[in-house]
């Protein structure tokens, strides 16, 4: 039983990760929209080399919350629609589990690409050697945080015909507290100091949501179906 | 089954709780009023004026409650909701549900006296101190919760959908609370000066304490006309209804 879990696991992790790269057009989309809003910045706000700098890791980490969001209607939506999803809730293995590889494969669409670009996009703004590779640690304890907390709001949009507005009211929220210890860790580290305890305490919260967020979420996904 | 079980158990049949809150909401009224009347008369008269803030602070008889209350009325919700969700008890479900833009009023009346205290005190409507920071994240929570109760049309679907939102919600109140404390603290110096509350005299120590009673009562209040409002809605069809509307 349990390594037909695994099994399952992977299978369906593999089976998510070839759907996209069979359409790769449109995994790239939430990348690009990552790419733009930044680069909208320093025409909204003024080429300033220090003001850009200041602002940097906000803007970064506030694109990479839009661009998570604009991407997390994929992890269940197509599913939805063509009734795989009912035939996940059968199977005989944990929902959880299951919700917990579509949301891994998820991450690795839309997570992991964010973390290439961000150190040029972090150059774009004039950041520095440091402070750049803090940001993309923080980028990969992070992202998989948005990930697993947006797999619970669309788990219980799925459903709806305006979910999209919704979702956005249900997840930034709950997306507040990694904002916070990400664009401290990358100041911080910016101006020279430790950032031990925030990248320890958003490492805090991506283990609190990998144990926690499956499980709502699959809750979730059963009373959509139902 | 001894009495009190017994007694809960015929709370959540829909026509004996609408007759039972019936007869109960004129009783509560009058004793809200009562607590209200005494509150506001011991806070806004009675009491001394602050040495610092002088007759400002007296803001606080209802923002204090408020902001009390927008919590209270958020782990009720939750609470309610799992009630709800494990046992699949509907009254519950219905308190849950309807408690849900209660809370809201209660956060945005605390949000919107906790600005208006702040203008002659800190010199501007908005400062991005963690308290109220943290008001207005819950505001979004209780938004949340609404908006989502109102998207789905199976309200029994919706009531468990917004159960497990305010779960999750729940625990992640206490995380943002604190991270929102840190934040402030750390990107703003303690220019904002903070009630010490352990040094409050009693003379205005207790009408706060009888106005969060009575904002305690007024919750129950509402919460019974929305509860006997919801039931009647989704069992328009059954026969207690139609016996209550044209008996």
């Amino acid at each position: 039983m349990n390594h037909s879990l695994t099994q399952a696991f992977w299978t369906l992790l593999r089976r998510d990760l070839l759907l996209t790269y069979r359409n790769r057009a449109q995994a790239i989309n939430p990348l690009l929209f990552f790419v733009l809003v930044i680069v909208l910045f320093p025409f909204g706000v003024g080429p300033d080399a220090t003001l850009l700098k200041a602002m940097a890791p906000g803007v970064i980490w506030v694109a990479a919350l839009l661009s998570a969001l604009l991407s997390l209607e994929s992890i269940f939506r197509s599913d939805f629609d063509d009734g795989f999803l009912e035939q996940l809730v059968l199977s005989p293995h944990s929902l959880s589990a299951l919700v917990l590889a579509k949301v891994f494969a998820h991450w690795m669409i839309s997570g992991f690409p964010l973390l290439v670009v961000a150190p040029l996009l972090g150059v774009f703004l004039g950041m520095q050697g440091e402070s750049i590779e803090v940001l993309v640690i923080t980028l990969l304890i992070g992202t998989p945080v948005l990930s697993l907390i947006g797999a619970i709001g669309v788990a219980l949009t799925v459903g709806l015909r305006q979910g999209g507005v919704i979702l956005a009211l249900l997840v930034f929220p709950l997306y507040i507290p990694v904002l916070i210890f990400a664009t401290n860790a990358v100041q911080m580290a910016e101006s020279g100091f430790s950032v031990t305890a925030q990248l320890s305490i958003l490492a805090a919260l991506f283990l609190l949501s990998l144990a926690l967020a499956p499980l709502p979420a699959a809750a979730a996904l059963k009373m959509s179906l139902s | 089954m001894n009495p009190v079980m017994k007694w809960i158990h015929l709370l959540g049949s829909p026509p004996y709780f609408y007759r039972f809150s019936g007869k109960l909401l004129p009783w509560l009224s009058v004793l809200c009023i009562i607590l209200f009347v005494w509150g506001l008369y011991g806070g806004l008269v009675q009491a001394p004026a602050d040495y610092q803030q002088s007759d400002a602070f007296r803001i606080i008889y209802v923002h204090v409650p408020s902001a009390w209350m927008s919590l209270f009325v958020y782990v009720t919700m939750a609470v309610a909701g799992a009630i709800g969700i494990i046992w699949h008890v509907k009254m519950a479900e219905i308190v849950c549900v309807t408690s849900a833009p209660i809370g809201a009023v209660f956060t945005f009346l605390a949000l919107l006296t906790g600005s208006i205290w702040g203008k002659p005190m800190w010199g501007t409507w908005w400062v991005w101190d963690a308290r109220l920071t943290s008001e207005l994240i819950l505001l979004f929570l209780y938004f949340g919760v609404m908006a989502l109760y109102r998207a789905i049309e199976d309200k029994r679907m919706a009531a468990r959908a917004v159960a497990i939102l305010a779960l999750v919600g729940l625990v992640n109140i206490p995380i943002i609370h604190y991270s929102v404390e840190w934040w402030s603290t750390l990107h703003q110096g303690p220019t904002v000066t903070k009630f010490d509350k352990p040094s409050m005299d009693a003379s205005m120590l207790i009408p706060l304490l009888v106005m969060a009673l009575a904002f305690q009562l007024y919750y129950c209040i509402v919460l019974l006309l929305r509860m006997r409002t919801e039931l009647v809605n989704r069992e328009r069809n059954s026969k207690w209804v139609n016996d209550l509307v044209s008996p």
